[in-house]
């Protein structure tokens, strides 16, 4: 879809910012809130907004577990369909939060989110490793996020270093 | 024997007064969360990829002086920018002098060209400095205004009205701050026509020409037979977020330049090394984080805009910088007043638009470099506070 350069602004803003209303858009970009508005709703009609997510650093909240694991999976390809069937099978199972086709050393990228190790390292070894297509698997555990998504975990945005009023 | 040491202070210097702003920040510093919009300068952190070349600068041990001018192949970056940007030529090895800010080559430039008594005329409202570094070079400010009517562009009938014949040069500065009015060439070239009948020297100050919104900025020295009669300044704060680097430079006729670096060799040496090497990445590399931060100030612009509009408070449209110049004459309040106030009674912070000069009076300087979640909240408390006042 071709999209011109305010549209542009549009999905920008809203990727920095999934909430921010349409009337600041609007004013922001120089359109009308009802430009706006078509606009929001043209990109979400032809999927090029999927969603709305909200970015959470969970290590933040007390009483929260889980954990989360990048995969590398190896698979063989099938005649005809090449990697997405076995994509397809993968990215169905709840548990996995993305999968990408990958160059290099393996083909899938999974990532998987769990309640706990154990719980992901059952869902390795029963669902993934013993799909007819997949050859092989190396699960790494993520340790600590520092940032996602362009997002810098635990900085603050508001720390304005400078002083109150200067020249 | 006295005590009072004063008496020692010359008396060019005992009678500047102490910067508007200067006061207007000593009374912010002392309240708690508060909004600025008082700040010249830009909320993004300098790009990493700068810090990060200044940092190896210094692992590598580029701890010693550079030559006065500046490290040769900062100067020779300086001066490829200026001819593609601008399509102005300068030689990096004698036409290019690196700066501590910008403010320093406005210093320089002025000590340079400046013989006791001799008038430069300085566009109002503008920044702070220029009348003090023109006293301060011995010579003396003559003020031009300008008005809101006409957007707070220089007429070229006014400006003739103040040339005398002790007029040396003039100060322009384009995008303008406090106002943001930026100069087209058609604007611009009547004005050079004067100072090429009058013999005057131009003292072009480019700061804010990387943050210029709309197409086809236009540099002073560009401009037909003004090449040789333009000092351009400009430097890294403004655009690359570099102000507390403190690195500017000046380009221009040789023959003044090496006048300039005379003075800079005497006084400063040579401008910070590692801040030289943070800004040759500047110029090798980050034209990218330059649009990226003016686009996001050119959203901004627009939404407080819209925003003081809104509240019935006339603005001009500013083509550059990040400042607003909204009017309060309807308030009825000073400038002063109307900052004071706003500042206490709802802890937002902007400049009186009288400390810019006469001219400025009846406005407030608003920055816009601040988050947009600080602007919606600034904007919503001086509706408020307006719609107080205008009862």
């Amino acid at each position: 879809m071709k999209v011109d350069k305010k549209e542009i602004e549009i999905l920008e803003l809203l990727e920095k910012n999934g909430r921010m209303d349409v009337h600041t858009i609007a004013q922001m970009v120089e359109l009308s809130p009802e430009e706006v508005e078509q606009a929001i709703q043209k990109f979400e009609d032809q999927q090029i907004i999927h969603g709305y997510s909200t970015l959470i650093d969970w290590t933040e909240v007390l009483g929260y577990e889980g954990v989360t694991a990048m995969i590398d999976v190896k698979v063989t390809p099938v005649r005809g369909k090449g990697f997405n069937d076995v994509a397809e099978r993968i990215y169905r199972f709840p548990e996995v939060k993305a999968v990408y086709l990958m160059s290099g050393a393996y083909d899938l990228s999974v990532s998987v989110e769990g309640k706990t190790m154990s719980q992901v390292a059952r869902f390795v070894s029963e669902k993934l490793s013993t799909l007819d297509t997949v050859i092989s698997t190396t699960t790494h555990f993520i340790l600590k996020k520092y940032k996602h998504d362009g997002i810098i975990f635990g900085e603050d945005d508001n720390n304005d270093r400078r002083m109150p009023v200067s020249p | 024997m006295s005590s009072d040491t004063s008496r020692f202070i010359a008396e060019h210097v005992d009678s500047l007064k102490p910067s508007g702003i200067r006061r207007f920040f000593d009374l912010a510093s002392t309240m708690e969360n508060v909004i600025s919009l008082g700040v010249g300068e830009p909320d993004f952190v300098t790009p990493w990829n700068v810090i990060e070349a200044s940092y190896h600068s210094l692992e590598q041990g580029y701890t010693a002086y550079t030559a006065n001018a500046g490290l040769l192949e900062l100067r020779q970056l300086i001066a490829e920018y200026l001819q593609s940007a601008y399509a102005v030529p300068y030689r990096a090895e004698d036409q290019v002098i690196v700066t501590v800010g910008a403010s320093q080559a406005i210093d320089i430039a002025l000590r340079a060209i400046l013989n006791p008594g001799d008038e430069v005329i300085i566009v109002e409202p503008c920044f702070v400095a220029y009348a003090s570094a023109v006293t301060l070079a011995g010579g003396v400010p003559v003020s031009v205004g300008t008005q809101a009517a006409n957007e707070f562009k220089l007429q070229p009938e006014e400006l003739m009205n103040s040339i005398t014949k002790r007029t040396k040069a003039i100060i322009l500065c384009n995008p303008n701050n406090p106002t943001g009015t930026m100069l087209s060439r058609e604007e611009l070239l009547p004005i050079a026509n004067l100072i090429q009948e009058h013999d005057l020297l131009v003292l072009s100050d480019e700061i804010y020409a990387e943050l210029s919104y709309d197409d086809g900025y236009v540099s002073f020295a560009s401009l037909p037979e003004m090449y040789e009669r333009t000092i351009l300044i400009s430097g890294f704060s403004k655009s690359f977020a570099m102000t507390g680097w403190r690195l500017g430079y000046a380009a221009g006729p040789a023959a003044l330049i090496q006048a300039m670096t005379k003075i800079h060799q005497y006084t400063i040496m040579c401008a910070p090394t590692m801040a030289q090497y943070g800004a040759v990445e500047a110029l090798r590399s980050g034209s990218a984080s330059v649009e990226q931060m003016k686009k996001s100030y050119r959203q901004r612009r627009n939404f407080v805009m819209t925003a003081f509009e809104d509240m019935g408070l006339m603005t001009n449209r500013p083509g550059g910088a990040f400042y607003i110049f909204p009017s309060i004459k309807e308030t009825g309040l000073s400038s002063e007043e109307f900052a004071e106030a706003l500042l206490i009674e709802e802890k937002v912070a902007v400049v009186p638009g009288s400390v810019f000069g006469e001219s400025g009076e009846g406005y407030i300087r608003c920055s816009y470099a601040t988050s947009m979640k600080q602007l919606t909240e600034a904007m919503k408390r001086i509706k408020r506070f307006v719609e107080r006042r205008l009862i």
